[in-house]
C-alpha cells in the first residue's frame, strides 16, 4: 500500500488546491516589505503555500536546497551582494545546520529563518521527535536567537519583528511555528 | 617523468586567474585556497573563508544572484568541495551565469596533515559537476588556467566548473585578516553597498 503525505485539511492550514490563509499571507507581505529577495528551501507541508507565493514573485529568487545547511551559507552570499534572504524549513533540518551558523555569527551576517516544527504535538512518527526537543537548544547553543509562534493571530507581527531584528540589527534569528498551529499532518492511503 | 612532478604550482596558478581580474569578485575556501589567494594580491573584492567549510559554492551562489552584472569566482579546495558536494547539484539547478567554481585540486587535505581526499582516492570532481550540469573540465596545464581566466571573468555563459591539478608540496602561508566583521564591510563597501 501506498501511502501520500497532504498538506493538513480541515484546519488552519489550506488544503492543497485551495488559496493561502490569511496568516500565510500576511507573512509572505511581511516578507516582501522587509525587502526580501533570496528564499531558499528544503520543503514542508507547513511552508508549501509561503514556497508557491515566494516562486510566483518575480522580485524574489528561490532556491531548493539539498541540505539546511546550504541555505545559510546562500543567506551570507546575499548579504555580502546586497540582499536580503530568508530560509525555510522543518525542524528536522535545524541540526544540519549548526556549524554553517558560526559563519553567520563571526561575520554577524543577518539571518532569518521559518522553522515549522515537526515532533511536538500529535505527531505520528517518532523519529521526528529528538530533533524537535533538540530545535531551541541547537540554534541557542549557537547564537540564533529564538521566537515561538503559537498563535497564527500573531503571525505576521512575530515575522515582521524578526525581520526587523535580524535586517535592521544584523541579529540572527529563527521563528518556530508550532504543529499545533499548523495542524496535523494528514496522511492518506492511495 | 612522474604525474606528480608535472602538477601545476598552486601560487603560480592563482596569481595567473587572478590578472587583470576588472570585476571580479572571489570568495576562497577555507585554507590553503585563501592563503593562495591572498599571496596573489590582497583585494577588497576577495572574502576569506576561515571556517563555514562545505559552504563555499552556496555563498557564492547568493552572492551570484545580488550582483547578476559581475562576475563571481568561488576559489576552493577539493576538500572543502567535497564536504559541499551537494551544492553542486543546488548550485546547477540554478544555472546561475556569472558564477564559477574553481577547486584547486592536490587530492590531499594540506591543512591537517597531508591525509588522502576522495579525490585523492580517485574521485573526480569535475565529472561530478557535469554531470550536475555544469561547464565542467579538468585543467592541468598554464595555458589553460590562462583560458580559464578569461572565462571566469565574463559575467554570462556559466555556471562553470573546473580543477584545476595541483602539486601536493607544501607553500608558505600567507594569512589574510581573519575578522569576519571587517571582512564584510569591506566587501560590501567595494560593491558600493548602502548599510545596513
Amino acid at each position: 500500500m501506498n501511502v501520500e503525505a497532504t498538506p493538513p485539511t480541515g484546519g488552519i492550514l489550506a488544503g492543497p488546491d485551495s488559496a493561502p490563509a490569511p496568516w500565510q499571507r500576511d507573512v509572505f507581505e511581511v516578507l516582501k516589505a522587509a525587502r526580501v529577495r533570496q528564499m531558499s528551501f528544503v520543503p514542508d507541508a507547513g511552508h508549501a503555500r509561503l514556497i508557491e507565493m515566494f516562486q510566483r514573485d518575480p522580485e524574489v529568487q528561490t532556491t531548493v536546497l539539498s541540505t539546511e545547511e546550504e541555505g545559510v551559507a546562500l543567506a551570507a552570499g546575499a548579504w555580502l551582494g546586497g540582499e536580503r534572504s530568508v530560509l525555510l524549513m522543518q525542524s528536522s533540518g535545524v541540526g544540519n545546520c549548526i556549524n554553517m551558523l558560526s559563519l553567520m555569527e563571526t561575520c554577524r551576517f543577518p539571518f532569518l529563518t521559518l522553522v515549522t516544527m515537526r515532533g511536538e504535538w500529535a505527531e505520528f512518527n517518532p523519529w521526528q521527535v529528538p530533533m524537535s526537543r533538540a530545535t531551541a537548544p541547537v540554534f541557542e547553543a549557537i547564537g540564533v536567537k529564538v521566537m515561538r509562534l503559537e498563535r497564527s493571530e500573531d503571525a505576521a507581527e512575530t515575522v515582521e519583528a524578526a525581520a526587523a531584528l535580524a535586517f535592521e540589527g544584523e541579529q540572527r534569528l529563527a521563528v518556530l511555528f508550532s504543529q499545533r498551529m499548523l495542524g496535523r499532518k494528514k496522511w492518506v492511503a492511495k | 617523468m612522474s604525474a606528480t612532478t608535472m602538477r601545476l604550482d598552486r601560487r603560480e596558478v592563482v596569481r595567473e586567474l587572478m590578472k587583470d581580474r576588472g570585476d571580479l569578485v572571489v570568495i576562497a575556501g577555507l585554507g590553503s585556497p585563501g592563503y593562495d589567494l591572498f599571496a596573489a594580491g590582497d583585494h577588497d573584492g576577495n572574502f576569506y573563508l576561515w571556517g563555514a567549510m562545505g559552504g563555499a559554492a552556496m555563498i557564492g551562489l547568493g552572492l551570484a544572484f545580488a550582483q547578476r552584472n559581475r562576475p563571481v569566482l568561488v576559489l576552493t579546495g577539493d576538500g572543502e568541495q567535497l564536504m559541499g558536494l551537494g551544492s553542486l547539484a543546488t548550485v546547477a539547478a540554478q544555472k546561475p551565469e556569472n558564477l564559477s567554481i574553481v577547486v584547486l585540486d592536490n587530492g590531499h587535505y594540506a591543512e591537517t596533515g597531508m591525509q588522502k581526499s576522495h579525490t585523492g582516492l580517485g574521485i573526480d570532481l569535475h565529472r561530478m559537476a557535469e554531470a550536475a550540469g555544469f561547464k565542467a573540465r579538468e585543467v592541468v596545464a598554464m595555458q589553460e588556467v590562462a583560458a580559464l581566466r578569461r572565462e571566469i571573468a565574463q559575467s554570462a555563459g556559466g555556471p562553470r566548473f573546473a580543477t584545476i591539478r595541483i602539486g601536493a608540496e607544501d607553500t608558505p602561508r600567507a594569512l589574510s585578516e581573519r575578522d569576519g566583521v571587517f571582512q564584510k564591510t569591506r566587501f560590501r563597501t567595494h560593491l558600493g553597498i548602502a548599510m545596513p
